[in-house]
């Protein structure tokens, strides 16, 4: 068997902006995925964010099958009956222009892999990558049950549920309070049904997301993105709350379709796919080794995700990472050393770049967002307080801050709305 | 919408050989049955008291994986190319 420079585990993200980095460089690369096809196994909500697609594919806006350009973005604290949102619309330049998309895995990945290919890698896909080929301690290369192929050195991407960290001494399996499971329909709507509803035109989009009674109070939200003739609609919830409260994800998202603010967004559409896939979202705390010898892993496969409770981001850390990777290989290559000293490299580039730097600001979020009043006592209590604000009943009217303090009762106390307030401007 | 309706719309390539095995003599002596809660296609349910497990319907997330703490369920991916093959995700 022929030994290639590098061999890439999953052909997602991280493992498509690592392999399409090395390949262009000249290196042999060989990429393998477990899917039937590249984006088979794979799900998510959807909005990419941030200049690091163009960076590394600059004509993405003429080529990458983007579904919408996010211009609206709608945050929602839910109760069982109502609904509060602040709704951000921007327009600024033309809609091509904006930071974040609405992408689907299937076209994204392929896609992407098409242009890893065209570079130059090898991809194989439907082929599971079951374990190591060890020399010493170092990793030198992959096994696909009994079939072996060598390499100088093994970039594992293979995501949220990777079984290869463990085997590769990088980490010990994720923890149930780390990870988050997130579940999602698509639901078919004709083109101008959607934009009349959500109030777009042309390639314009919108991300919703939720919080509050769309997870029964539990920590998580729920969301609906628009793509061009569907929508994207999930619940992500916190797996360890699933678990201690026996609660079911498949039955928060049937609930979550019926709340009344939801159900007139989604009327007469077709659910056409339900899938589901877990995130791990403890940021820099449930970090693995970066590297050791013959090996890097980059991506959901080393909890590169950010979460502030307002965003999610994932893919586009992932590849941020695997251009790292990929430039760390490439610079072991030219010196032909491959050893876990050489590879150090892959740490240092991921410091100077946005991926540790956003990882270490928000490193605070994950443990600010388990705090249980989020998605119980403030969606209550501001929705409580708006109904005291508009209602009216025939009675004097009381000024608003009595209306704000009537509210607050029974649910809320000064003192933990301050101590929360300073949290989350440590953490947010 | 039930469950079994959603999974039929999704595409998978069943394998015939199973690739997550539940060790039914360990969930005799689990009272919290956490994988019931686990799973978002629903594979565990409770039938008179005992948990039963199919594998058809899995989605492949991992997340009966880190639920259950006896050590019963065998975890495996199907081998590839087999299994579910989303067409949006
Ligand atoms: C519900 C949900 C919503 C999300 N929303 C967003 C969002 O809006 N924006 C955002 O930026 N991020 C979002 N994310 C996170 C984002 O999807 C991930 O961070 C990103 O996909 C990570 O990329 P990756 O390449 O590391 O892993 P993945 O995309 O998971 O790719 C891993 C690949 O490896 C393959 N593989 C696994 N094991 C093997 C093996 N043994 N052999 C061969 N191949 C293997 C898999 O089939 C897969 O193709 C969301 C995630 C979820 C679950
Ligand atoms: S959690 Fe484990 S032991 Fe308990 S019922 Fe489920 S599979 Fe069986
Ligand atoms: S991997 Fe996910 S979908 Fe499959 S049985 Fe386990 S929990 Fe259910």
């Amino acid at each position: 068997m022929e030994k290639f420079d590098a061999i890439v585990v999953g052909a997602g993200p991280a493992g498509c902006a690592a392999a399409y980095t090395m390949a262009k460089a000249g290196l042999t690369v060989l990429v393998l995925e477990r899917g039937k096809y590249t984006g088979a196994k794979n799900m998510w909500g959807g909005a990419f964010f941030g200049p690091v697609m163009g960076e590394i594919f600059p004509e993405f806006r003429k080529e990458a099958p983007v579904e919408r350009f996010i211009n609206r973005h709608i945050i929602s604290f839910m109760t069982k009956e109502d609904c509060l949102s602040i709704d951000f619309k921007s327009y600024h330049g033309d809609e091509g222009s904006s930071p974040g998309f609405i992408m689907l895995r299937a076209k994204f990945d392929r896609w992407m892999s098409t242009k890893v290919e065209q570079a130059g890698a090898i991809l194989a896909t439907g082929l599971e990558v079951t374990d190591f080929i060890f020399d010493g301690s170092r990793v030198a290369g992959v096994k696909v049950g009994t079939e072996e192929f060598p390499g100088n050195v093994v970039i594992l991407t293979d995501g949220a549920n990777s079984l290869l960290a463990k085997k590769a001494g990088l980490r010990d399996d994720y923890k149930a309070p780390d990870l988050k499971q997130g579940v999602k329909e698509i639901i078919k709507l004709p083109r101008e049904v959607i934009e009349d509803r959500f109030g777009v035109s042309g390639s314009e989009g919108v991300v919703m997301e939720f919080v509050g009674a769309c997870t029964k109070g539990l920590p998580g939200g729920g969301f609906i993105y628009t793509n061009q003739e569907s929508l994207s609609v999930g619940v992500v919830v916190q797996l360890s709350a699933l678990l201690e409260n026996n609660v079911k994800a498949s039955d928060l998202i049937e609930d979550f379709k019926e709340h009344p603010s939801v159900r007139p967004l989604i009327r007469n559409g077709e659910t056409v796919e339900y899938s589901a896939h877990l995130i791990p979202v403890s940021g820099v705390a449930m970090m693995p080794r970066l590297y050791s010898g013959g090996i890097l892993v980059a991506g959901d496969a080393a909890a590169m995700v950010l979460g502030t409770g307002l965003i999610l981001e994932g893919a586009n850390l992932a590849m941020a990472a695997g251009i790292a990777a990929g430039n760390t290989v490439i610079g072991a290559k030219a010196l032909n050393d491959f050893s876990a000293l050489a590879l150090s490299q892959y740490e240092s580039l991921l410091k100077e770049s946005f991926v540790m730097k956003d990882l270490q600001t928000f490193r605070r979020a994950p443990h600010f967002l388990e705090n249980p009043r989020i998605y119980n006592d403030y969606p209550e209590w501001t929705c409580a307080m708006m109904r005291g604000i508009f209602n009216s009943t025939g009675k004097a009217r009381r000024n608003i801050l009595e209306v704000v303090k009537e509210s607050m009762k029974g649910k809320i106390g000064l003192m933990q709305l301050v101590g929360d307030t300073l949290k989350a401007r440590k953490a947010i | 919408m039930k469950i079994e309706d959603k999974l039929s719309l999704n595409k998978f390539d069943i394998d015939r050989e199973v690739h997550i095995r539940v060790d039914e003599e360990k969930c005799k002596e689990c009272r919290l049955k956490p994988c019931l809660y686990a799973c978002p296609a629903e594979c565990y349910v409770e039938r008179g008291g005992r948990v039963v497990f199919s594998y058809e319907g899995c989605l492949e997330c991992g997340s009966c994986r880190f639920s259950c703490k006896k050590g019963a369920i065998d975890w495996v991916n199907p081998r590839g190319g087999f299994g579910i093959s989303y067409q949006f995700g």
